[in-house]
């Protein structure tokens, strides 16, 4: 069992995750460097899958890097790059390291990356993959092959709450979850009332029954990052006033921490609803925003009363 | 006939639903919507991209299929027999039945046939040859042109 899965099985507090920075070179100790920011302040943090389809370190090694340095990885793996063998394979492979945290993505399209002359594979849509990557934790390949030991795996899916169509993104989580992803992590996003919508309506469907919710909240610091996110990031949109609200603050510093504020106050609004787990924190800042974050939240590791008194947080922690 | 079908369906399919034929056909299931016109072929619901206006993330010009669909789905245009299969978990493509018609496949049941590991259940060990179980092909007619060369 991952520490994750054991976190948000027990739900005694909100779990905290976070996405690692891309790598590309420097080694092992680049890993290590991040590694060592993020440990004290979130209990499991996302091995990327070439994000926004720009080739990188690979999920698989970053994943296996990452525990190697004692921090929990969530390995997504995107279908946009790969067919249903090698998805397979790769979960198959991470397993053998110790991963069992697997978030499937349907993924950017290529067109999103640096490379839009790419051919898209897609030979899997995410939902199919998550009942797959379960399959595999069942002791089978999708052919049906039997796997004689087969892997631990806690399979997940992300969800965006906030796009088109709105009134279908509950059903398409409620499919996720039947198809077997345990956890949603959920798209950024900047409409409360859209959040807490879905999240009323994953509750009443089911959803949270067998599946944590975690919004995702994004540490900025100007206003320019959000009108970036706002006219270039598919699927994400930042209404008018809140860019505003960010831009009108003042000077640079002044408006570096009204961006705060407003994560600060997302990041709240997320965590009241009824039915969500944790949060997921992307940190754009590296300005130590995230350890500010978590400690006006009062969550994650290191505001554990019970690993705190058996000095569990100290990162060495290995999965 | 069988050789005339995916010609046929082709050209019934192709301007009024912009038909890939991908020889397993689900329009009846999504709103009259084809999935495969999706430029990430997703047969499961839009992906997060879909942009605030309703418009894909891929091409800004087009509505994302699925926005489409939903819409249709509810549609009193649409035949509604259909319509609580709209949520229902699609399998992979059988890549294999590109170019065949799925109007022959639905009427042989072979666009319903999935792999094991899809059914949720382990196949037996000593099979003969890998991939068998899942490879009976009832009707060489079924398979792609040029299958066979
Ligand atoms: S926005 Fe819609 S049509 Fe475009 S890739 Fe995503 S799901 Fe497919």
């Amino acid at each position: 069992m991952s520490r994750l899965s054991t976190l948000i099985e027990e739900g005694t507090r909100p779990v905290v995750t976070a996405e690692f920075p891309s790598i590309d070179g420097g080694g092992l100790a680049a890993v290590e460097k991040a590694a060592d920011e993020l440990r004290p302040f979130v209990d499991a943090v996302n091995a990327t899958d070439n994000p926004a389809a720009h080739a990188h370190a690979s999920n698989t090694s970053i994943a296996i890097a990452m525990s190697q340095f004692g921090l929990e990885p969530i390995m997504q793996v995107v279908c946009r790059d790969k067919n249903r063998i090698a998805m397979q394979a790769d979960i198959m492979g991470a397993s053998l390291f110790g991963i069992e945290n697997v978030a499937c993505l349907t993924g950017d399209d290529v067109t999103a990356g640096d490379e839009p002359e790419a051919r898209r594979v897609f030979d899997l849509d995410s939902t199919q993959l998550v009942k797959v990557a379960s399959g595999l934790a069942e002791g089978y390949y999708l052919s049906g092959r039997a796997i004689k030991a087969p892997p631990n795996l806690f399979v997940g899916a992300v969800e965006n709450p906030f796009a088109p169509p709105l009134d279908y993104r509950v059903l398409r989580a409620l499919k996720k979850a039947e198809a077997g992803a345990r956890f949603l992590q959920l798209q950024i996003g900047y409409y409360p009332e859209r959040l807490e919508a879905f999240v009323r309506g994953c509750v009443d469907a089911g959803v949270t029954r067998t599946t944590a919710l975690l919004p995702t909240v994004v540490l900025t610091k100007s206003a320019k990052a959000l009108s970036f996110m706002d006219e270039s990031v598919p699927g994400i949109s930042i209404p008018a006033n809140m860019i505003a609200r960010v831009a009108g603050a003042g000077d640079k510093d002044a408006i570096a921490e009204e961006s705060y504020q407003l994560t600060l106050e997302l990041s709240r609004h997320a965590l009241s609803l009824r039915g969500v787990s944790g949060i997921h924190l992307t940190d754009f800042r590296h300005d130590g925003s995230l350890e500010r974050l978590v400690r006006d939240l009062g969550i994650g590791p290191a505001f554990d009363p019970v690993a705190t008194a058996t000095g569990t947080t100290s990162g060495t922690t290995s999965v | 006939m069988p050789k005339l079908l995916p010609l046929l369906e082709d050209v019934v399919k192709k301007p009024v639903w912009d038909c890939r034929m991908c020889g397993q056909c689900v329009l009846h299931s999504t709103g009259m919507t084809c999935p495969m016109t999706c430029p990430k072929t997703l047969r499961n619901g839009p992906c997060g991209g879909v942009r605030e206006d309703g418009n894909c993330e891929v091409k800004p010009e087009m509505r994302c299929i699925w926005v489409k669909a939903e819409e249709r789905s509810h549609s009193p245009l649409n035949p509604h027999l259909w319509e609580e299969e709209f949520n229902d978990l699609r399998p992979p493509v059988d890549n294999r039945l590109k170019g065949t018609s799925s109007w022959l496949n639905l009427a042989t049941g072979r666009d319903r046939r999935t792999p094991a590991g899809w059914q949720g259940v382990a196949r037996e060990r000593h099979s003969a040859v890998p991939g068998a179980s899942m490879v009976e092909i009832d009707e060489p007619t079924m398979l792609p042109e040029g299958f066979h060369s």
